[in-house]
């Protein structure tokens, strides 16, 4: 859908006047930004798999993992992103208030994701086990965390796109930048299967 | 309220930090008051400061450059100053702690603030006009980018005179920077300039690496780019891939630091050892990512020099992109003592010897190009003669370094030292002392004096040469790297020697001072209105010097490599005339959101460095709210109309008939 969506604004760019800050390379720009941010999570993944053992006598994977709580919030997340998909097919369509209705349902399961995790967090920390208590704590925290950074960052940027579209429209502007932000959101889809496998799963099986 | 900051943070009791501080401040004063007395606030603020045109931004990151090159080689002086004196229990003037600030300082502020703006501010002047653009593919990231660079410039120059610098060594090694063993603002500083520059540089490596990808001119396919655009793409590449592991780095450590987390430390399973090779896995690349465009430097300078299409341009390509995929091969050859196993070391060292070849295939078609050419000796050409010879002799010693054994005999000597300088300078310095004089007519309008650059180099090559040759020397009496002093009293004449290199190198910087001064001076003597002073062969001598703020009125059509050459070897040549007919040309319009956004950076940092934490609060909203105004805004280009492209360009040709 996104190279679709590409290629017409590639189109479009040509026939224009001249080619800087269209469309299509807004978005090319930001799937390069995406990578840099990729190599921001691999950095944090190995540094998790590093501290794996340095629990220094506090709980290791097993002990922390719960995994009801984190289906839940995968399921979220995972809808989100379908809902997010419906917002871009609404936008194709020149739908701006089911691209508005489709944005606030997205934001909702977002936000329940986010208190999902800050809950956990919350309840490992009042247990005694927060990032300060081991090497595996802190790296457990900051990979699991800097995902969630991420999400509130999409949230507050969902928030901020709803604003805008409601004033502006789909405009020029704005569509460029919900397909940035499709990609972002999805992007931290990716990352958090990659979170649920090797943090979650294998938690619990260890 | 003011959280570690007190009046105690300023080191009144330090004379030379006093008379320094003193010093900058009267400079500043100057420049303000004379700023003020001419009128100039308005001019410097619309044209410069808001400016998103990347050749003023180009410009911008060389005058930081230069600046800090002055700064950076103070602290450079004064160590070797101290270690000509402390030999044999003598103490020098430095104490150790100030010391050990110097030399931190002193590798953060060449890498960070003199080497990467040079190359960054000559990959903005060069690289959209080399393939025919009007500007870069975000024009006000681009501005944004240079001012977070200069807020990482303010915060450690701050840190001379509130509070200290860092005292660990440049990369900050844990965990010795660790809260533990460095309780004090110093590491704090380091954090905050590298990560704000840091995040500064990521973006300017998408937006370089997105400009060369997608805004070529018509016909410039992949193939038939410049060799700079091409060494500029790689290292972008390069940025792209591994600022970010500096991002995460800094990160954990700032975690460590301020909240308690247990990545680095010794105790509660922290893994110190991981900083290290995190460090190294951006650490490495970014060599490269200095390196990769004095190459390209040097292939333009010696193609145009000696009429010459370059020799093995595709060869030339592959050893560029072959050297940017074994960067990230390489990293654990910086502390192959750290105990990886004989067999990790083994392979770490095969691929870090691997590496000479596509260099020593590039160093063949530097000298190939030059072999039966017509070489012209202008200051250019003298620069990359010196590189080709001093670089291949630190390439040497780096082969050397390569091999674990001799490896575990040399670490942290000044082996080590010696060999780094003589790539950095004899590859970095050079490279980009060359392409300011190349290019610096095309952004100026003017020629650099050649007599004046021409003492510059040869006070630089001598001075280099007899700076750290001692080095090398001393490193297998077992000297090492970082001494405040030292015992064995045989060391001090090779020391004393090295101290007048540094002199020397220090008269090299007075002659490029000099000459930037005596060429403005006689710039209407050196002045180039033809736009092409070299005979030059890529498309940004096709341009105006300086080119107009839209670079080209018609956007050029290439159809070979050396395209401008091609376009004057045609029957009857290239000519610069009056185009009949002009259209709209779309370009962005200026910012106050980036450079405001950068002072945000700066409270931001400082806030945080010194624990105010409702300071920083203010600082983080204020770069929030900023960004926020720049969404909102969509008047943020404009079309330059017809009349107005005709008007400047038929002005310009006007001044070139006169002077013709």
């Amino acid at each position: 859908m996104a190279t679709d969506t590409l290629k017409q604004h590639d189109a479009h760019a040509h026939d224009g006047h001249e080619h800087h800050d269209t469309g299509a390379i807004k978005v090319f720009g930001f799937w390069v930004y995406l990578m840099s941010d990729l190599v921001i999570f691999g950095t944090l993944f190995a540094t998790f798999a590093v501290l794996l053992s340095g629990t220094a006598g506090g709980p290791g994977a097993s002990d922390i993992v719960e995994l009801p709580l984190i289906f839940i919030s995968t399921i979220f997340l995972l809808v989100s992103s379908f809902t997010f998909g419906l917002a871009i097919l609404a936008q194709t369509a020149g739908d701006k208030g089911a691209v508005l209705k489709w944005l606030a349902v997205t934001f909702l399961l977002g936000l329940g994701f986010i208190c999902l995790e800050a809950y956990e967090f919350h309840h490992l920390i009042a247990e005694g086990f927060g990032p300060d208590r081991s090497a595996f704590l802190s790296g457990f925290f900051t990979l699991v965390g800097t995902h969630g950074l991420h999400v509130s960052l999409g949230l507050v940027w969902i928030a901020i796109m709803f604003f805008q579209i409601s004033k502006q429209g789909l405009t020029d502007v704005t569509k460029p930048r919900m397909l940035c932000l499709s990609l972002f959101w999805h992007f931290l889809d990716i990352v958090w299967i990659c979170v649920f496998s090797f943090v979650y799963l294998f938690g619990a099986m260890s | 309220m003011f959280g570690k900051l007190s009046l105690d943070s300023i080191p009144f009791h330090e004379p030379i930090i006093m008379v320094t501080v003193a010093a900058i401040a009267f400079g500043a004063a100057t420049v303000v008051g004379l700023l003020t007395y001419f009128r100039k606030w308005g001019y410097l603020w619309r044209e410069w400061i808001t400016s998103i045109d990347h050749k003023k931004l180009g410009i911008m990151y060389f005058l930081v450059a230069l600046v800090m090159l002055i700064r950076g080689f103070a602290d450079a002086i004064m160590m070797r100053t101290q270690q000509a004196i402390a030999a044999g229990g003598a103490e020098g003037y430095l104490p150790p702690h100030h010391y050990d600030q110097i030399f931190t300082a002193h590798g953060v502020i060449m890498i960070f603030f003199v080497a990467m703006p040079m190359v960054i501010g000559l990959m903005n002047l060069v690289v959209p006009l080399q393939i025919g653009a009007r500007d870069v593919a975000f024009p006000f990231m681009n501005n944004l980018s240079f001012w977070l660079t200069a807020a990482g410039v303010v915060l450690v120059n701050l840190s001379l005179f509130v509070g200290e610098f860092a005292k660990t060594g440049w990369l900050a090694y844990a965990p010795l920077s660790g809260i533990k063993y460095s309780p004090d603002v110093g590491v704090d500083y380091w954090i905050w300039a590298l990560q704000i520059s840091g995040i500064g540089t990521t973006l300017t490596g998408i937006n370089f690496f997105v400009t060369i990808l997608k805004m070529r001119t018509k016909g410039m396919t992949m193939f038939r780019m410049p060799i700079f655009t091409w060494t500029s793409l790689c290292a972008n590449v390069l940025i792209i891939a591994s600022f970010p592991i500096l991002t995460v780095t800094i990160a954990l450590l700032t975690l460590d630091r301020y909240l308690g987390f247990h990545f680095f430390t010794n105790d509660m399973g922290g893994n110190m050892m991981m900083y290290v090779n995190l460090i190294w896995a951006w650490g490495h690349p970014e060599v490269y990512i200095l390196i990769l465009p004095a190459f390209g430097v040097f292939s333009e300078v010696i193609a145009t020099f000696t009429k010459k299409r370059l020799f093995g341009y595709k060869t030339m390509v592959w050893a560029t992109v072959a050297i940017t995929i074994l960067s990230f091969v390489v990293w654990l050859h910086h502390f192959f003592t750290m105990g990886a196993g004989a067999n990790v070391n083994a392979f770490f060292g095969i691929t870090t010897m691997i590496i000479a070849i596509p260099t020593g295939v590039k160093i063949f078609n530097w000298l190939f190009t030059m072999y039966r050419g017509r070489i012209q000796f202008t200051s250019p050409v003298l620069w990359t003669i010196g590189f080709i010879i001093t670089f291949t002799l630190g390439g040497m010693t780096g082969v050397m370094l390569a091999v674990p054994g001799a490896n575990f005999v040399l670490h942290n000597s000044l082996f080590v030292i010696a060999h780094f300088h003589n790539v950095i300078i004899g590859g970095v310095v050079f490279g980009m002392l060359a392409g300011l004089t190349f290019w610096f007519p095309k952004a100026f309008g003017f020629t650099l004096n050649e007599k004046w650059g021409k003492r510059s180099f040869w006070c630089w090559l001598v001075g280099f040469y007899m700076a750290f040759m001692p080095l090398y020397a001393l490193s297998f009496f077992g000297a090492m790297r970082r001494m405040q002093s030292y015992e064995p009293t045989a060391w001090q004449p090779l020391m004393i020697v090295a101290w007048v290199g540094a002199v020397i190198i220090a008269m090299g910087i007075a002659c490029l001072v000099i000459q930037i001064v005596v060429s403005v001076k006689d710039r209407e003597q050196n002045r180039d209105l033809t736009g092409d002073p070299w005979d030059g062969r890529t498309l940004e001598w096709a341009a105006a010097s300086p080119p107009a703020h839209y670079n080209f009125a018609h956007l050029p059509t290439v159809s070979s490599i050396d395209a401008f050459w091609e376009m004057k070897q045609q029957p009857g040549g290239f000519k610069r005339e009056l185009a009949s007919k002009f259209e709209d040309i779309h370009m962005p319009k200026n910012t106050t959101e980036g450079p405001l956004m950068g002072l945000f950076s700066i409270i931001f940092g400082f806030a945080l460095i010194w624990h105010i934490w409702w300071l920083a609060i203010v600082g983080g909203l204020g770069i929030f709210i900023t960004f926020m105004f720049r969404i909102f805004n969509n008047d943020t280009d404009y079309y330059v109309d017809a009349a107005e492209v005709e008007k400047i360009e038929r002005a310009y040709y006007k001044r070139l008939e006169v002077q013709v």
